[in-house]
């Protein structure tokens, strides 16, 4: 089986799987991580959503034959030490922006990956944004609320 | 055990003016101020149900050596926060901090038996029971604390886990009190309970911790849970309900897909185990493309399901008749209306997991079923085990808003675990499989005439309702797991479920003289379970719908109509203050407002839901612009808890309204994923404002089901006040609005 090396949350990990392996089940399964979930499969839920070298990726349905290098940012490397959270993750926190929190992953990586390009977004391109992230107990409101509180705050 | 003359001592307590302060400020000042204690009243009404057989506190309530309390429920966490509320209700009758109040919810031979999370219940139950068991723990404590300290219980001050002697300023730890036992009391009436007017944390807004642990990426859910040496395992699902298995042809697997660890066929339910999790996906999905299976029996053709169901369905049942709705009908012109409801998925965002451990003695299982408690009693059945050799601890998954996968998928693990027994076995369900095998909630049909009086009252109302099961949640009736349906020999379900909670809220809460429910039971195509609201969703949207076209007919404004029909102060609060909240509202061109009402089951919370819509009539496109609720659960617990239900409620039945709906052909469901099965998106989602009318002197009731059936009615009250197109078939789509 081949081995992979590569660069999560800071860190340089190993990981030998095979080449097809969808880089969600190499980041849950292999190196235990939590933050991004199994939705789907499919990429149409968001659930599993990463950071790319800082752009949001579809973890489910990416080989991790084709990562190679790229720097790769889960929810748990957000957070700057063990303590301070980041400023998208406090938001979510303060405006209780969540119901099962299942999809929360996805909303606050979209959420870093959007302010990283446009840090004063729009109502409308919030939602653009986020149109690829579903959340089922209707907690949309305040993911909104909780995104216009993180570009205030950042 | 020493009297305690709560009356007097309330009355003391009452007469001296006392004020209740915040005790967190209290750590500094100890030793120049004591504490006042907050003023309590004797609770004398109904204990829950739940604490039926659970009547001591300590099946509630421990003490802990380290200075916590331990709280147990049988209720569990979805997403809905019964964690926090529990714990708020506890801290609030034991004067605690709240972060020393620790709540275990649901384990098998460790908390309370409270069969199903469901039904809005889980407030009027469990946490009602905690507080009632949190209110006698006080009172044993400071009556046993009286006599150690060997003083009147006037004397002596409880919170924070202490209790002291004003006097003496001797003071005892609960743990010392109790000297290593627990409180075997049983609850019993009078209780005395902290009057409201003096609650620290209950009827706050106090955000949920585990919120704190999500943003983080810390394990929170079934899914999260890892244990060494787990293996993981996929079952490959039949090809249709009636399916069976006809040949598989698995000796090519081992080459094909490596760390698969074994196969496991019983009768046509097939299993693979794999040392990772991707692995054991390949293996199923190589499985499943060597395998053939009988057909399974014919879906009847979509297009005319509601005829189908009409045609298979038993003579009706007269569940209500007031009045003489016959003799009424049959003297007067009278309306009438068809509504109907497609079957809806429970669609939960994180497919059902299950994980199981039979280490040759006890089988564990780790779920997030909703009632762990029935579920090992079906499964005890299936396994023809002892249950007590069952253990099942409940772990929260992704929001399912009913009977949903997550039995199910205990049951796999389950059946997988004790053929490969000493390992943590894990179960993860593909979304296909949960889109295709999900109980939906049943499609329905409610007709309802009604007639006028000549003061343009509603004089008479008949419904007649055509319902399927709405729960077939597990109980010792086997059948009720859907792989006990596929093992050798099979296990199908004996019985029909709960049929009652299809005719739920078909009664209209207004004062009507004449009044007759028809219920017409079908067993129909497809498995069906408990989705949140029940048959309430389907019957409010033509009650609430047709209520609009009956102020019509009476020439009378929507919510006036209403309101000339209602008696209950608390429904007129509701439909006041939402006529209130959208009184500024303007509306333009092709904009519309719509109302709808509700008391859930008749019985509990009042709901007064607006809608304001735009449509298109030249592609039949809705957009829906805002959404206003307001709402009286009777006593709020966690403030921002229930404004959060109703929120997402709002939405999701929104998205129920204008886009859901279980798709097949004769040979197959094709509603298979996101895209066959859309959802609201973040481009179509409202702005929503949510009104609460506290009423802290009022039994507390749930609320997660309650915005979810007047939300449909007001959303179609909204259109056709909009366009003049009235939609009586959900969901609402464009396509039916250029129909019209």
């Amino acid at each position: 089986m081949p081995t992979y090396h590569l660069n999560v949350n800071g860190s340089q990990k190993m990981v030998e799987t095979e080449a097809d392996t969808p880089l969600l089940y190499v980041l849950r399964d292999y190196l235990e991580l939590n933050g991004p979930k199994f939705g789907c499969g499919l990429a149409q839920c968001g659930s599993c959503h990463i950071l790319i070298n800082g752009n949001v990726a579809t973890s489910c349905t990416l080989p991790i034959a084709s990562i190679g290098e790229a720097e790769i940012t889960t929810l748990e490397g957000l957070a700057s030490g063990n303590e301070k959270l980041h400023k998208v993750q406090q938001a979510f926190l303060d405006e209780q922006a969540a119901q099962c929190g299942y999809c929360l992953n996805g909303m606050v990586i979209t959420t870093v990956g959007l302010l990283n390009k446009n840090p004063n977004p729009t109502d409308v391109e919030i939602r653009n944004a986020l149109q690829g992230n579903l959340c089922r107990c209707g907690t949309h409101s305040r993911i909104i609320r909780a995104i216009k509180t993180a570009a205030k705050n950042l | 055990m020493t009297t305690l003359h709560l009356k007097s001592r309330r009355r003391f307590l009452k007469n001296m003016g006392f004020i209740s302060v915040g005790f967190s400020l209290l750590g500094s000042c100890l030793e120049v101020e004591d504490p006042s204690m907050a003023t309590r009243m004797d609770f004398e009404g109904k204990l829950p149900g739940s604490m039926g057989h659970a009547k001591t506190v300590n099946a509630w309530l421990e003490i802990l050596e380290d200075g916590n309390i331990r709280v147990l429920s049988g209720k569990v966490e979805l997403g809905q926060g019964i964690r926090t509320a529990i714990q708020q209700v506890a801290a609030e009758e034991l004067d605690m901090d709240l972060e020393k109040v620790l709540v275990h919810l649901a384990e098998t031979g460790r908390t309370p038996n409270e069969g199903y999370t469901g039904a809005s219940a889980s407030i009027q139950n469990s946490a009602m029971s905690v507080r009632y068991a949190a209110a006698t723990a006080r009172q044993e404590l400071l009556a046993l604390a009286s006599k150690k300290l060997n003083t009147p219980i006037d004397d002596l001050l409880l919170y924070n886990g202490i209790i002291k002697s004003k006097q003496s300023r001797k003071s005892l730890t609960f743990a010392e009190i109790l000297e290593g036992e627990q409180i075997e009391k049983e609850v019993m009436l009078p209780i005395p309970i902290k009057d409201y007017r003096e609650h620290r944390y209950v009827g706050k807004s106090i955000p949920r911790p585990d919120i704190g642990e999500m943003v983080r990426g810390q394990p929170t859910y079934i899914q999260d849970l890892r244990f060494p040496g787990m293996v993981h395992a996929r079952v490959v699902r039949p090809s249709g309900y009636e399916s069976k298995l006809v040949s598989m042809n698995g000796t090519g697997l081992i080459d094909e897909v490596s760390g698969v660890l074994k196969t496991v066929v019983k009768g046509s339910f097939v299993g693979v185990i794999a040392e990772r999790e991707h692995q054991a996906i390949q293996a199923s999905q190589y499985l499943k493309n060597n395998s053939e299976w009988t057909s399974a029996k014919p879906f009847p053709e979509s297009e005319s399901l509601y005829d189908y169901i009409k045609g298979m369905a038993n003579a009706p049942e007269t569940v209500k008749n007031e009045g003489d709705v016959a003799k009424a009908i049959n003297s007067v012109e009278t309306v009438k209306s068809i509504f109907t409801k497609p079957y809806i998925k429970h669609a939960s965002l994180g497919p059902a997991c299950g994980i199981a451990m039979f280490n040759g003695d006890v089988l564990h299982i780790w779920s997030h079923s909703q009632g762990i408690y029935p579920l090992r009693e079906g499964l005890a059945t299936m396994l023809n085990m002892d249950p007590d050799k069952i253990h099942i601890t409940s772990v929260p998954g992704a929001g399912c808003f009913g009977h949903s996968t997550a039995d199910d998928a205990a049951t796999d693990a389950a059946l997988l675990a004790l053929e490969y027994p000493g390992k943590h076995l894990r179960v993860q369900w593909s979304r296909q499989d949960e889109h295709i095998w999900d109980p939906y909630g049943p499609a329905m049909i409610t007709e309802i005439e009604a007639s006028l009086d000549e003061n343009h009252k509603i004089n008479s109302w008949n419904v007649e309702v055509w319902t399927d099961s709405h729960s077939t949640r597990p109980n010792r009736d086997a059948g009720t797991l859907l792989a006990a349906r596929y093992l050798e020999p099979p296990i199908q379900m004996k019985s029909r479920g709960y049929l009652g909670g299809g005719h739920r809220n078909a009664d209209p809460y207004y004062t009507i003289p004449n009044l007759r429910v028809n219920a017409h039971y079908y067993n129909g195509p497809f498995r069906v379970s408990s989705l949140r609201s029940l048959g309430s969703f389907a019957n409010i949207f033509a009650v609430e719908s047709f209520m609009d076209v009956m102020a019509d007919k009476a020439g009378q404004d929507p919510l006036e109509f209403r309101l000339n029909h209602l008696e209950d102060e608390r429904a007129i609060a509701v439909i006041q203050k939402v006529q209130a909240l959208t009184s500024a509202q303007n509306k333009e061109d092709g904009e519309g407002i719509g109302y709808a009402f509700m008391r859930y089951k008749n019985t509990d919370a009042y709901i007064a839901v607006a809608a304001k819509v735009t449509v298109d009539k030249n592609n039949g496109n809705v957009g829906l612009i805002k959404m206003w609720a307001a709402v009286d659960v009777g006593e709020v617990i966690n403030m921002d808890g229930l404004t959060n239900q109703i929120e997402g409620g709002m939405i999701q039945a929104a998205s129920w309204t204008l886009k859901e709906e279980v798709t097949f052909n004769t040979t197959e469901i094709t509603s298979t994923d996101w895209i066959k099965y859309p959802i609201l998106k973040f481009s179509e989602v409202p702005e929503v404002e949510v009104t609460i009318i506290n009423r802290p002197s009022e039994n507390a009731k749930g609320a997660g089901e309650v915005p979810v059936p007047p939300t449909a009615a007001a959303i179609a009250n909204a259109i056709y006040n909009a366009s003049g197109f009235r939609i009586n078939d959900l969901p609402i789509t464009p396509e039916k609005i250029l129909k019209s």
